[in-house]
């Protein structure tokens, strides 16, 4: 590994991780501190805030500083950083239950607010940390341990949600796409107000194992056949409804909530002068 | 300058000159007067107010903003302080200083909204789960919220904990002519000396009044809400887990005889009134009325400071007293607690009300 990427690791005893063998998660971890990298980021100025979950532990082991807070509530938390000191970098990581189930009105309110942060969703499709239980990503039909009849409930669309709450960008990629994740997630990192990055990423030890999908690999290659890159859609009705849509499905501007408030400081001392 | 203010307002003032910077919170009766109060001035003074979606994201946000360096608190009253014990937990856990004021209302469940209480004494000490102290303060009057609100920020920034001042509707929507100072004593927390490298951010070289670090600075910490070791990781090792729940327990233990605080009067007397908040006016309204028509004394103590349980500075001020009466607005919570503290030979009885109306001092004059 290049030593400028380690610069963004705690080499000391972190390591070796927690993580299962095969699982997405440390993909994620490697691509974000080569973007951190890319980016030329000052490890001094990003604060990581995660919730509770095997995604959430991705902070632990990266060298700037780092907030493990309560399941579901790395949002307010992050919010509490960024309003206190707007020139941080602040950046979420959670699984799907963490951010879009006991964390979902946090979301969805931080993105109407626009509030500068981007927020990484490792989609597993299950709740890894607890032991393969049913998230709201789960596709309809699919086992975990709490549906261990297939799944009735129909699964979110993260993109939609982020659309309508408000967010400026979104962008979809998996752990098998990794130089097309770096690249979205710099694009997201450099964006000013709430962007959104979903990684779909592979948990074989147990979403794999109870829906017989295969080792790691076979797990990868299938987000390699799936998945089309929404630059190669021409017609939108052509999309096979079996695809899933990667690349950046969102990008646009609106005023961002620390320079909205920022001004309105200003404002109110300039009436009372 | 003498000033008509309510308690809510007392302590909104108080909290803006002991240096918070920092509101996050949502509107519930009948707390909400903190919150609009601070969304006027925290602007005007380079400060930060935020109304959240919810109780939990708004006790969250404090965190947050304690964490970085912005002294925070909060607001609410029983179903919101019931929506952010678990955040109340976190805060003791990973050692974030913030204020938590719980205005009082009847409960279980939406309960009185308009109406007052003190049946949330016993949720402020256990409400959230685990092993855990807390310090609790319960101000009497409007100046007294000011003065406490003062103290209980003080307190979380010296011990590095969440610091709830419980307070009552009737004192907090009630105007009093109050004299505050234009300044007040102001505890900070004491600059780094060591490099990010020998930093730790929970060092057991000292439990408070310690170094701290803020997100943002280069010291690149790490906090958790994990059971942790001195750099913030987390550790299954069980004499490491024991040391961190000692090391929570000695902040309130060894500090516990500066963080008492009672107010007392004729406890030489047979017979003493215990009492606290709103209740304790009235407690010391039956005691005029029964000194003028009695000719003998009649004792009366009043917590300031509920939790840690002043039990030692009690059970001195009792050791004359044949009978004490715990008057409070529950169903009977304190004088569990007393009961514990002081010795079996005094005979203790309650006086209670939990309707939504005030105690009366007949009700108090009745029983002695
Ligand atoms: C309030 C609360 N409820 C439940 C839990 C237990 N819990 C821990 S992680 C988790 C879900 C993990 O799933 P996800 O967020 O998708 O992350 P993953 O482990 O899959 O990365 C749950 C339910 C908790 N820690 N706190
Ligand atoms: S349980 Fe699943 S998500 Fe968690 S570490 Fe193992 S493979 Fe990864």
């Amino acid at each position: 590994m290049k030593e400028e990427i380690k610069n963004y690791l705690r080499l000391d005893e972190r390591f070796p991780h927690i993580l299962c063998p095969g699982c997405g998660i440390g993909t994620i971890a490697n691509i974000l501190i080569r973007t951190f990298n890319e980016l030329n980021l000052d490890k001094n100025n990003i604060c990581l805030v995660s919730g509770i979950g095997c995604s959430s532990r991705i902070p632990g082991y990266i060298d700037c500083d780092t907030f493990h807070t309560l399941h579901g509530r790395a949002i307010p938390c992050a919010i509490g950083v960024k309003l206190a000191r707007p020139y941080l970098k602040v950046i979420i990581i959670g699984g799907d239950g963490d951010i879009l189930a006991i964390g979902l009105s946090h979301f969805i309110h931080a993105a109407r607010r626009n509030i500068d942060l981007t927020v990484i969703i490792v989609n597993n499709y299950n709740y890894g940390m607890t032991g393969g239980q049913v998230s709201p990503t789960t596709p309809k039909g699919k086992f975990t341990y709490t549906t261990p009849y297939g799944n009735l409930e129909e699964e979110f669309n993260i993109y939609e949600i982020s659309k309508s709450a408000g967010a400026i960008f979104f962008a979809r990629s998996t752990t098998y796409h990794v130089t097309h994740l770096k690249k979205v997630l710099k694009k997201a990192l450099t964006k000013k107000g709430f962007s959104v990055v979903e990684i779909l990423s592979q948990c074989p030890t147990l979403y794999g194992r109870l829906n017989r999908l295969g080792d790691a690999v076979k797990m990868l290659e299938e987000f390699k056949n799936r998945t089309i890159d929404i630059s190669l859609i021409k017609e939108p009705g052509e999309i096979p409804s079996d695809k899933i849509i990667i690349g950046i499905l969102l990008d646009r501007e609106r005023e961002e909530y620390c320079e909205k408030y920022e001004r309105l400081r200003k404002a109110i001392n300039e009436k009372r002068d | 300058m003498r000033q008509l203010l309510s308690g809510n307002e007392a302590t909104a003032i108080g909290a803006i000159k002991a240096g918070i910077r920092f509101f996050a919170g949502y509107p519930i009766t009948p707390s909400t007067e903190i919150a609009e109060y601070m969304a006027r001035e925290l602007p005007k003074i380079g400060g930060v107010f935020i109304q959240m979606e919810d109780e939990i994201a708004s006790i969250n946000a404090v965190i947050g903003a304690s964490a970085s360096g912005m002294k925070a608190m909060t607001a609410t009253s029983g179903p919101g302080f019931s929506l952010m014990q678990e955040g109340i937990g976190y805060a003791c856990m990973a050692e974030i200083p913030c204020l938590i004021v719980n205005v009082q209302r009847g409960g279980p469940a939406t309960g009185l909204p308009t109406k007052p209480s003190q049946s949330d004494v016993m949720q402020t000490r256990w409400g959230t789960h685990g092993d855990h102290p807390i310090v609790v303060f319960y101000p009497y009057n409007v100046l007294e919220s000011f003065y406490l609100t003062v103290k209980a920020i003080n307190t979380a920034y010296f011990l590095r904990v969440p610091v709830i001042l419980l307070t009552d509707e009737i004192i907090a929507h009630m105007r009093e002519a109050v004299e505050l100072p234009e300044e007040v004593e102001i505890y900070q927390p004491k600059r780094k000396k060591k490099s990010p490298e020998e930093f730790l951010y929970y060092s057991e070289e000292t439990i408070y009044d310690s170094e701290v670090a803020y997100f943002g600075e280069g010291y690149r910490i790490h906090i958790s809400g994990l059971t942790h070791r001195e750099d913030g990781f987390p550790t299954n090792k069980p004499e490491v887990i024991k040391r961190k729940l000692d090391r929570l327990k000695r902040k309130i233990e060894d500090n516990k005889e500066k963080l008492w605080d009672l107010e007392y009067q004729d406890i030489g007397a047979e017979v003493c009134l215990i009492s606290y908040g709103i209740s304790a006016r009235t407690a010391l309204e039956a005691k005029y009325i029964f000194e003028k028509e009695e000719k003998r004394a009649l004792g009366y103590i009043r917590l300031k400071t509920i939790w840690p349980f002043p039990d030692k500075p009690l059970r001195a001020l009792l050791k004359s007293a044949k009978k004490v009466i715990v008057v409070e607005m529950n169903q009977g919570q304190l004088i569990n607690e007393i009961e514990r503290a002081i010795s079996p030979e005094i005979e203790i009885i309650g006086v209670q009300r939990y309707d939504g109306e005030i105690i009366t001092p007949e009700e108090i004059l009745a029983v002695i």
